[in-house]
Formats: structure tokens, sequence, C-alpha cells
């Protein structure tokens, strides 16, 4: 039990997969800059920015609304991110083999911070807010979809096994599953549907900060926003991590192959800084079109290719 | 108090308020964003919300109808919330003054924690005026 709890709440779980996710976030806010030729925040940046938000600020409650389900709503988003980052953190260090069929219980976990917002913003009783909380809904209803076909298709590569473990032991003896044809093409609406799932910027319609105001999160202040950075920190770290193990072999933590796993994440972290930083905000008719017709063509030809070995 | 005073001051997010502004203010608080200035380094970010903001920066000159905006969006914040007026409109009215609309200065208004006077005030006595304005914290 209390091996458990310290999986949860420190190593892989609440406080190790924030520290990195703040500091990945860090890095992310770094490369914009530079990309943008600036000088960019200080190291420790999105620790000012929480500590400030969760210690320093006054919370306020919407007069209309539910306070209740407002406050509510980033707990149920940070716990939703905790337990997914166990459940992906575990088998991608090595520590328990996890259990069969978890790739279906992380895929379910990880959609919960972004109905945890859905709830929070509509909850606020602000018209800016339910804008952005229906265009959040409309826009996991279309990359789900997608997501659910490139897990189908790492479940049809790794010899149907269910299990993140056991994807990447397979790897791990033959060779990363990014190195086949059908790999790539699975990759690529993989990390589209991971833009998406942190809200960065062709797919960030739903906190469009210019048009309706940081919409979803527009009433919160003090420290239910804090949780809520706090969760976009995880999300930042666990997303990425979960790439590697579905299609680079996972972490490994002999010797010099910490350096690798380090610039696997950070790569993977790179790519999306630079998608964000090289397109504008799409509206949600094309962001549906894009993963309902487009990622999910690719998607599905990848899996045809991987059934056929290739 | 320390540790909590320090992460304040380490970041800065701004919620900008225009009333009656000509825009020139608007343009040179821009100007602070883009690459020449930068002041993404001191940790300082243009807050979409005021819900999120700890500084309100107001331009330009207040009438009638921005008083209860301005007075809004001050009670709307979550404090400890700094205001700073930029410019000759919001520190003093400029030629505004003795206009009919004109319902004071800011620091009539709402309580007002530094001046940036100037007409536009340069971005460099923009960066300068919250640098003081974190110091004296």
């Amino acid at each position: 039990m209390a091996l458990y709890l310290f999986y949860l709440l420190i190593f892989p779980g609440l406080l190790f997969s924030s520290v990195i996710g703040a500091f990945l976030s860090w890095f992310d806010r770094k490369i914009t800059a530079r990309v943008q030729f600036r000088k960019g925040p200080p190291l420790l940046q999105p620790f000012y920015d929480f500590f400030k938000l969760l210690l320093v600020k006054e919370t306020i409650l919407p007069k209309q609304g539910s306070p209740i389900l407002f406050l509510m709503a980033p707990i149920f988003a940070l716990s939703g991110a905790v337990l997914a980052a166990a459940f992906i953190l575990l088998p991608l260090f090595n520590i328990t083999t996890g259990f069969k069929g978890d790739l279906i219980v992380i895929f379910y976990l990880l959609t919960i911070p972004s109905f945890s917002y859905i709830i929070g913003s509509l909850a606020s009783g602000n018209p800016l807010a339910a804008v952005g909380g229906s265009r959040e809904m409309k826009l996991i209803m279309s990359y789900e979809s997608t997501f659910l076909l490139v897990i189908a298709g790492i479940i049809v590569k790794a010899s149907q096994n269910f299990d993140l473990n056991s994807v990447i032991f397979i790897q791990q003896n033959s060779s990363p599953f990014i190195g086949s044809i059908s790999g790539i093409l699975l990759f690529i609406p993989g990390i589209f549907c991971v833009q998406a799932k942190l809200g960065l910027v062709p797919f960030d319609m739903a906190e469009a900060e210019t048009e309706i105001a940081e919409g979803t999160f527009i009433e919160y202040s003090g420290s239910p926003y804090a949780i809520i950075k706090l969760t976009k920190y995880i999300m930042l770290f666990i997303l990425p991590a979960f790439l590697i193990g579905l299609f680079m072999n996972g972490f490994n933590l002999n010797g010099i192959n910490i350096l690798w796993t380090v610039l696997k994440v950070a790569g993977i972290v790179l790519l999306l800084t630079l998608i964000r930083n090289t397109n504008p905000r799409i509206k949600i008719k094309q962001a549906i079109s894009f993963f309902l017709v487009w990622m999910n063509l690719l998607a599905v030809v990848a899996i045809v290719l991987a059934f056929f070995g290739y | 108090m320390g540790f909590k005073n320090f992460c304040f001051k380490k970041s800065l997010w701004v919620f900008h308020f225009a009333g009656a502004s000509c825009n020139n203010c608007d343009i040179e608080i821009l100007d602070c964003l883009t690459p020449r200035y930068d002041v993404e380094r001191f940790g300082i970010l243009l807050a979409g919300s005021v819900r999120h903001a700890d500084v309100i920066l107001v331009s330009g000159s207040i009438n009638m109808r921005d008083k209860d905006r301005l007075l809004e969006i001050y009670n709307q914040a979550p404090k400890p919330v700094l205001v700073v007026a930029i410019g000759g409109c919001g520190c003093t009215g400029g030629i505004f003054a003795e206009g009919i609309t004109f319902a004071g200065p800011v620091d009539k208004i709402i309580p007002v924690n530094a001046y940036i006077p100037g007409c536009p005030p340069k971005p460099e006595a923009i960066i300068a005026g919250i640098i003081k304005l974190v110091n004296s914290m």
C-alpha cells in the first residue's frame, strides 16, 4: 500500500513528473523565444509561475454557475494526469510490468484532463468559457478516434499485445517501430494527437487568448489555476513519454543510454514546439476535418501496412 | 513572506486596459514584447483574462464611460494586483484634462502603484518603470 502511494505521489507520479514537466515547459518557452530571436525566460520560471498562483493570488469564485464543480474540476484533471503518469512511467522505467490491457486504461485516463477542463469551464457560467468548452468537446471528438487508431496500429505491430510493457519489450528485442514505413505513418497522426491533447498552437482554439480570452480557463484564478498549470506540466512530460514508449523503444537507464533517453524526450518536445511555432491557429471546422478525414486515413493505411508486415 | 514575494516579483502577468487612448501607448506596450525589448526574460507575460493578471496597465485618458469599466476590471482582478498608469493621459489627463467627458486621471478612480509619463513613453521607459516597481515591493 505504502509502495503504491510512493509510486503515485513521489517517484513516477506527481512530484517527479511535475518537476520534469516544469523543466520541459521552460524548454518549450525557451525554444519559442529562440525561434523568435528573443532571449526567453529564466530556468526556474515555471516554478515561479506555479508558486505565485498557488500561494500569492486570491481565488475568485464565479457568481453564476456552480462553485463546487468549478473547484473540483482542476482536482479531477490533476488526479487523471497523475494516474496516467503512474501507468505510463512505471513500465517505461521498468519498475513494474503493468497489467494486461493497460494501453486501453492509459487511453481513457489521458482524456480525463480535457473532460475536466470542459466541466470546469461550463461550471463557471461564463459565455466565453462555454464557447471554449464546446470547442474543446468538438476537438476531443475529432482526435480521440485518431488516437485510438494509432494505438490499434501499435497493437497490430506488437503482434496483438495489449500492454505497454510488452510493446516496449518487443521493440527492444528487434527494432523500434518508428524504423518501419507503417511506424512513420502512425507517428505523424500520433504527434498531431499529442499536439491537440496538449492544446498547443495549431489546435489551441479552446483557449485562444486573443480571440476568446483564454476560453476554458477564463474564470480560473489563484490556486485552482495553479493546479491546472501543474496538470499541463505533467501532460507535457507524459504524452511525449507515451509516444517514446509506443514508437521509440522506451526509456533505457543503463550508463550512456540515459543521454539517449533525455535526448528522445527533448527531441519530441522540440518537434511539438516547432510545430507550434510555425503554424497559425486553425478553425475548429478545419481541425475536425484534419483529424476525422486525413489523419484517420493515414492511420488506417498504416494499420493495413502493419498487418502485412511493412 | 520572502519566498511568496520573490515568486510574485519573478512572474508578473500583465493585463492591458486601454481607455480612450490614441493607440500610441498601446503600440509602445506591444513593443516591449517584441524581440528587441523582450520582457519575457523578466517573467512578464501578457494575460488574456483579468483573472490571471498581476499588473493592470492603464493607458489613455479615462472618460465617463471608461470609468465604470475600469472599476469593474479592477474589482474582477484577484488581489494582490498592481496598477500602472502609462502615458501622459493615464498619469494626469494630458491635453484631455479639462474636457467635458473626462472622469479624472487613473489615480482618482483606482489606487495606482506606478506612473510612467511620456507621450508616448519609450519602451525603455516602460521597462525601467516596471523594474522600479518590482524593486520597490
